[in-house]
């Protein structure tokens, strides 16, 4: 039997799980776990009403992963107040980014989707007030290393990420939404100044839809690691969805949007491989637009590439091309988010810092 | 099919192929292995509990091997993989077999959030539930091995797994006995079947006690909790049990709670409907048979 893609077959079409056998439930389980999606799994079941047809072997993690997912729920809620709240004094209204956005905002993709922190966009001139706020707070910066530290106030479009030292919740303060040193700049102003408040949450905003949508397809391309590749296509396949329903000027207005902010290539191929791999339905006048971020000569490589790597990262998803394929794309990221000599400079220093972590253990 | 079916080289070929699924209450485990110590364990440890086949379905797939890294050259290793992924540093060598069973306690501390887990030893005599929460050190495990030789059903020395009905949930696995009450339990029930003892281990020295074979035969009944004991060991002392205010009862059962926050309201009414309907000790021993004995008369005594 092909294991292979379980998981797509499943988020493609989640009625043919219905005649699944236990080995193939098993597997689906098994790559959903991986993936980080196992709750959101059995909100799509639950949507199509096909949870209860669901094995009760596979039934228990899929109930399992709700709950988990219900109390991340509730903590992320309870942090974005936390949140609000210490950065008020300073003026700034933090715009919401990824998870916590689509949680705040209700949206779809907000059901079941499991978190490891929240980020925030805040302008770059009020970082030092926003920081400085955070940490009277009990927010503390957790990379120690002068070198970590340097790499991220100098090239980066984020703090080093912050944690709360009795929650231990992590929080990612961003200023951009590439790296300062990238390939391609989108220029975080235009985003902060079409950003859009949240319903009953008036000190707190988020990207209005298009640009939520652009900041998706950005995450899901434009990074270096892969472990979430399969979470982020299904954001960017949902967030789609949703928007562009009923709105006949979603695709020029995006593809408009994406050539202001400079992710024209980012949007181009977002949308290829979100099609080619959850069926994303895209309006047939749009290929136009899309089009004309199509790159010259390595189209055929990048597919190759991405398709191994945006699935789930899972020995049963595998083949043999799959880690080289994840290996030739962390390169891409750091090309993409650095020139050739820094990026020369940072591998080197990563490197050498590999082999000393190595040497310390027990 | 039992372990126990499977003669010296099925059960080599099970592991180092498909792997071998185990079942443990309520919870299937795929194991796999190259190494002769991991088979050597299953074997001694969990002859009697039931093997199914290929084709059902697994909760959870893990290996123990030695990792890939050069350094097995220089000082062998052992890595726990949990489904290809690699959650703890790894051990050395001759810790693959505590290293499997702290795995598997961690697979299902971190996974199964459809039960409220408690870090706390669970045995039972005549349908009603004995929970010894405690954390490490306090003598919960040793106490529990003893309450199994005179007889309690083993439900967990670890892990206290509440449904949302508020019945425990058997999770029959080997009982892991720690530096002195290795030798405590070996002259206290010379039929214990007890494997090797691994020294310097994160908990000192370990070795693992099989399980009565009645009660992984019954690791499918739940059972309902009567009460609630803490123990502790305090050398020259007594078996005395002093009875636990329900609130007190409640704030133990929290502090050694694995996933609390995680079920919210919901948690908090399952255990205060838990402590309503146990009745709460604190106890003290150093005597396991006079242990034995204060246990044996409250299990009596409920009746």
């Amino acid at each position: 039997m092909n294991h292979a893609s379980m998981l797509l077959r499943a988020f493609r079409d989640i009625t043919v799980t219905r005649g699944w056998s236990l080995t193939q439930w098993e597997t689906l389980i098994r790559q959903a776990r991986r993936a980080d999606v196992l709750a959101s799994l059995a909100v799509r079941l639950r949507e199509y009403g096909v949870l209860e047809s669901a094995p009760p072997e596979a039934r228990a993690h899929l109930d399992a992963a709700t709950i988990l997912a219900q109390a991340q729920e509730r903590d992320i809620r309870r942090e974005v107040l936390e949140i609000t709240a210490a950065v008020e004094p300073t003026g700034v209204r933090p715009v919401l980014l990824k998870g916590a956005a689509y949680l705040m905002t209700g949206l779809p993709v907000g059901r079941g989707r499991l978190f490891a922190d929240v980020d925030i966009l805040v302008p770059h001139e009020h970082l030092a007030d926003v920081e400085a706020a955070l940490m009277l707070r009990g927010w503390v910066t957790t990379h120690h290393n002068a070198y970590d530290q340097r790499y991220y106030r100098r090239w980066m479009h984020e703090l080093p990420p912050m944690r709360h030292l009795v929650r231990q919740t992590v929080l990612d303060v961003h200023h951009g939404i590439l790296p300062l040193t990238a390939r391609f700049r989108p220029n975080p102003a235009l985003l902060l100044a079409a950003a859009l408040p949240v319903t009953d949450h008036g000190d707190l905003r988020v990207l209005a839809p298009i640009d939520m949508i652009l900041h998706s397809a950005t995450h899901l391309l434009c990074n270096e690691e892969f472990s979430h590749g399969f979470r982020d296509l299904l954001d960017l396949d949902g967030l789609t969805r949703h928007f562009s329903a009923g709105e006949p000027q979603f695709w020029t207005r995006i593809a408009r949007r994406a050539v202001e902010l400079d992710l024209q290539r980012v949007w181009y191929y977002a949308m290829r491989y979100c099609a080619r791999m959850l069926g994303t339905p895209i309006a047939p006048d749009a290929t136009t637009f899309l089009d004309r971020g199509e790159p010259p000569l390595i189209g055929g490589m990048m597919d190759a590439l991405f398709t191994r790597a945006l699935e789930v990262d899972h020995p049963l998803a595998a083949n043999a091309f799959s880690s080289a394929a994840r290996r030739l794309l962390y390169l891409r990221g750091h090309w993409l988010r650095m020139p050739a000599h820094l990026l020369a400079y940072h591998l080197t220093v990563k490197a050498f810092r590999r082999e000393e972590e190595e040497h310390a253990s027990p | 099919m039992i372990v126990a079916d499977l003669a010296g080289d099925a059960l080599h070929d099970a592991l180092k192929g498909p792997g071998m699924r185990v079942r443990t209450g309520s919870v299937v485990v795929c194991v796999r292995s190259s190494l002769p110590q991991i088979a050597a364990g299953l074997a001694l440890h969990y002859a009697n509990h039931a093997l199914e086949p290929d084709d059902a379905f697994a909760d959870f797939h893990v290996a123990v091997d030695p990792p890939t890294s050069m350094r097995r050259w220089l000082r062998p290793q052992v890595q726990f993989y949990f489904d290809g992924q690699v959650p703890f540093r790894p051990l050395p060598l001759d810790q693959a077999f505590p290293m499997l069973e702290w795995g598997l306690n961690w697979c299902v501390s971190a996974h199964c959030h459809q039960y409220l887990a408690l870090h706390a030893a669970v045995v039972e005599r005549d349908g009603r539930a004995l929970l010894l929460p405690a954390p490490p050190g306090s003598g919960k495990s040793t106490l529990c091995a003893g309450l199994i030789a005179r007889g309690w059903r083993l439900l967990s020395d670890e892990l206290a797994l509440i449904d949302a009905s508020g019945m425990l949930v058997p999770m029959p696995r080997p009982v892991s006995l720690k530096n002195a009450s290795i030798d405590v339990i070996r002259r206290f029930d010379e039929r214990a079947m007890i494997g090797p003892v691994i020294h310097d281990t994160i908990k000192g020295s370990v070795a693992h006690m099989t399980p009565p074979a009645e009660s992984v035969r019954r690791a499918m009944m739940r059972a309902a909790p009567a009460l609630i004991v803490l123990p502790r060991y305090r050398a020259g002392a007594a078996a005395t049990l002093v009875p636990l205010g329900k609130a007190q009862a409640f704030m133990e059962l929290v502090r050694n709670a694995f996933n609390y926050h995680i079920h919210g309201e919901s948690g908090f009414e399952l255990l205060a409907d838990l402590v309503q309907r146990c009745r709460c000790y604190e106890f003290e021993y150093q005597d396991l048979d006079e242990a034995a004995q204060v246990f044996n008369r409250l299990a009596g005594a409920s009746a």
